[in-house]
């Protein structure tokens, strides 16, 4: 059981309304959220001081157009924060923030995190393709009662990391009936029970896993399930891999999009890889043809050899990609089978090391022998 | 498969144990099959995984990295270091289906001239039995 913050007031108005008490109380010197940035719905990530450029503030907003993890390691890469500020983020991209953090990309210091259980996000081309309006109206009723709304990032319908483990404040949406009257919002740590002192509502004690929410996790469960098997029927082997990946750019704005791919100067972008004429004459020479751009395999590759593990399942890479290559179904597959041959959950406990950089004396004894 | 197949592998040999080793192999005249190219390597964790793919898409039909036996190492723990990331690429490829046989990972020492000659015509018997790989061949890659 932990103490719940209860605000009588619909859940989007009720989370404002707390955002509004910290700024104000001067607790915290900002607040990082989503903000809405003109009236066709396109919204953006913002740092807000000022109590009234709160009131464009939309920190629950179904869109995800980036991933947060990424934004606020940059805030905190050279150094930590020095005053407080709110973050409101998703599950995905807490997890992110912390797989960054423990690759030295960041600090957690002196924020106040606040996330929310998350019913998922559309995919950005709904907002250009006009066809967001129409969908997020019944995304409230589907989070209400603990459904998948459909048209979501197919990565989010098979996400079952809805409720966020390091957050601070936990905004309880899934599976809430009274979301319109009422807004529930656990606070996990002290730090979260420290800065809601004087907050507007009153304090309870509740539960945050409900038969809801394991109701929606078994659904999206299955999901995962289901978008796996759907993947594989297409084969899986050299010639799939081509298939799949045939229509691949080399834009690389996968990895630009990746939270987990911080590195400045990308391996793949880099001299390293570098195709000289000398290397397009080696490859023609064995194979009588060259696809070009070349390296589009070996680039997914690489890429799932470096950040795979760490994968969070936020769907960026997907929604990003211009040829609408299922990226991400790719790397939640892989990640998948990664994550569990370490025994690893990316983001969930920010003190456990990233498995490839480091190892244990007593494992994989057969290999090698 | 064609019978005169003669498979391209690349072998990464920790200079202080499978180096040796390989040494040791050819001084006490054992018989070894010619389609390893050796590539000397400080330390068995020094091949990280992107040169084996490199290996892989400019022409090698396998894979042998070779190092000291866990314990031995002698930078004390390069070998576990890439014991991991070895089974990290190998899961890679298992989950996508792309000939993980093609890689191996072998703990051999300076010693052990027997065992090298051993590994090399195990792994090149089992290569030649492969057949070319598809990461060099397929142009569409």
């Amino acid at each position: 059981m932990s103490n719940v913050l209860k605000i009588k007031k619909g859940v989007e108005q009720g989370v404002n309304e707390l955002l509004k008490f910290l700024l104000e109380s001067e607790k915290v010197k900002g607040i990082f959220t989503l903000r809405k940035m003109n009236e066709n719905g396109a919204v953006s990530y913002s740092l807000i001081t000022h109590p009234k450029e709160l009131k464009n503030a939309v920190p629950l907003f179904p869109l995800m157009p980036v991933n947060a993890g990424k934004i606020l390691s940059g805030f905190t890469l050279k150094k930590a924060i020095n005053e407080p500020i709110a973050a409101v983020l998703r599950s995905c991209e807490l997890r992110a923030f912390i797989e960054l953090i423990k690759r030295t990309q960041g600090s957690l210091e002196n924020f106040l995190l606040i996330s929310s259980t998350c019913g998922g996000v559309y995919p950005l081309k709904s907002l250009t393709d006009g066809t967001f309006k129409e969908q997020v109206s019944q995304y409230w009723e589907s989070a209400k009662n603990a459904e998948i709304a459909s048209d979501i990032r197919p990565t989010c319908a098979a996400c079952e990391y809805f409720i966020p483990q390091q957050a601070d404040m936990t905004i309880a949406i899934v599976g809430k009936n009274d979301l319109q009257q009422e807004c529930s919002i656990f606070l996990n740590t002290k730090k979260g029970e420290e800065f809601t002192i004087g907050a507007p509502g009153n304090i309870v004690s509740e539960e945050i896993d409900t038969k809801e929410t394991t109701k929606l996790r078994e659904k999206r469960q299955d999901q995962k399930k289901k978008l796996f098997d759907e993947f594989e029927k297409n084969g899986f082997g050299i010639k799939a891999l081509v298939k799949t990946f045939a229509a691949c750019l080399s834009c690389h704005g996968c990895s630009k999009a990746c939270p987990i791919c911080y590195c400045t100067l990308c391996d793949f972008d880099s001299k390293t890889h570098e195709y000289l004429p000398s290397s397009h004459e080696i490859e023609l020479e064995q194979k009588g043809g060259i696809r070009i751009p070349p390296g589009t395999i070996f680039f997914h590759i690489g890429r799932m050899i470096h950040m795979a593990v760490s994968c969070v399942n936020c769907g960026m890479c997907s929604d990003v990609c211009p040829v609408n290559i299922p990226v991400s179904t790719i790397f939640s597959k892989v990640g998948d089978s990664l994550q569990k041959l370490f025994d690893y959950l990316p983001g969930k406990d920010i003190e456990e090391p990233v498995p490839s950089g480091t190892y244990k004396e007593e494992e994989f004894t057969e290999i090698g022998e | 498969m064609k019978q005169d197949f003669k498979p391209n592998i690349v072998g990464f040999l920790c200079n202080w144990c499978s180096y040796a080793g390989a040494d040791l192999a050819g001084s006490s005249k054992l018989e070894i099959k010619p389609y390893l190219s050796v590539i000397r390597v400080m330390c068995s964790s020094r091949v990280n995984s992107n040169l084996v793919l490199n290996a892989f898409l400019w022409g090698a039909d396998g894979v042998l990295i070779a190092g000291c036996h866990p314990g031995d190492c002698h930078y004390e723990k390069g070998n576990y270091y890439v014991r991991r990331r070895f089974a990290l690429l190998k899961k890679i490829l298992e989950t996508l289906d792309l000939e993980p046989d093609r890689l191996q990972l072998s703990w051999i020492s300076a010693s052990e001239g027997k065992r090298y000659a051993e590994v090399v015509n195990k792994f090149a018997e089992d290569i030649t039995r492969l057949g070319p790989s598809a990461f060099h061949t397929n142009p569409n890659i």
